[in-house]
């Protein structure tokens, strides 16, 4: 355990907490970007770079970016005037830290967590990663490729206003009082 | 305290903390933020196990990640689209009112 790994970790929770409990929706979004960063740091500390830039590419460049505008399609920007927090937010906590306690019990007590010599760094070059990609994974990548763009046409639909709906309703007390 | 240790603690910690928001809060959007991180959570968790495991080599945990990014990327996209439905319909995201359905 390094100091740049303990910063980074540190930092990481920081965002994540901040995300987590602020009381504007806006904030929130920017802490969980600086908790995603931080994530991609960590990985980047741990030797995965490819997987730290996709982290920063996907998280910190696409999610966060729909996230603040789901928040403001939704007019989540504006004061809230009540709590943020649901009425049953101690039973959450409650939880939350006995979740904590059962996996940090399970990390401590574990044997397999505590190796003698910590292996260096396992060189990962791009040309390995993308031979693993196309030989070994190359049935999850296309499953991947095929679930992306369904989620892609489902979002939209989901998402897009229906307008032929509105027309008709529109339409429609029109049509009565004609019969009328 | 050694380096596979510590980052499993540091992945349980933001695992609670992600767990705390998606019970707690009233808004969609952060309950959803709250998925996200337990799944960056695990994604460390994958990554830690890759590099201090017996066979790094392999790239196992290293590809789930690579995997599980491109998943959790789709859950967030058709999860926000959800989330922008349901305003439109029931002009509210905060969990706690959407009660139609309610039993």
């Amino acid at each position: 355990m390094t100091v740049p790994f303990l910063i980074l970790a540190l930092l990481t929770l920081a965002g994540g907490i901040a995300s987590m409990t602020l009381r504007r929706l806006v904030h929130c979004a920017l802490a969980l970007t600086v908790a995603f960063a931080g994530l991609a740091t960590l990985y980047l500390n741990l030797g995965a770079e490819f997987a730290g830039l996709a982290q920063l590419l996907v998280y910190v460049g696409a999610i966060a970016i729909l996230i603040v505008f789901a928040i403001l399609l939704t007019r989540g920007s504006e004061e809230q005037p009540q709590s943020v927090f649901s009425p049953a937010s101690f039973g959450g906590l409650v939880i939350a830290l006995a979740v904590f306690a059962v996996l940090a019990w399970a990390v401590e007590t574990s044997s397999i967590v505590h190796p003698v010599n910590i292996p260096p760094a396992p060189p990962t070059s791009m040309q390995q990663i993308g031979l693993t990609l196309m030989q070994r994974y190359v049935l999850p990548l296309e499953v991947i490729a095929l679930m992306l763009t369904a989620a892609m046409i489902g979002a939209v639909i989901l998402a897009v206003r229906e307008r032929r709906n509105e027309t008709e309703t529109g339409v429609m007390p029109a049509a009565e009082s004609r019969l009328g | 305290m050694n380096p596979l240790a510590g980052c499993l603690i540091v992945s349980a910690l933001l695992f609670a903390v992600g767990l705390a928001g998606a019970v707690t809060r009233r808004s969609a959007i952060l309950v959803l933020a709250g998925i996200e991180l337990m799944l960056n959570a695990a994604n460390l968790n994958f990554i830690a196990f890759w590099r201090f495991g017996p066979d790094p080599q392999a790239l196992t945990g290293f590809m789930f990640v690579i995997f599980a990014i491109a998943v959790a990327a789709a859950e967030a996209a058709v999860g926000l689209a959800l989330i922008v439905a349901i305003y439109r319909h029931a002009r509210t995201s905060d969990v706690s009112e959407i009660t139609e359905m309610k039993g």
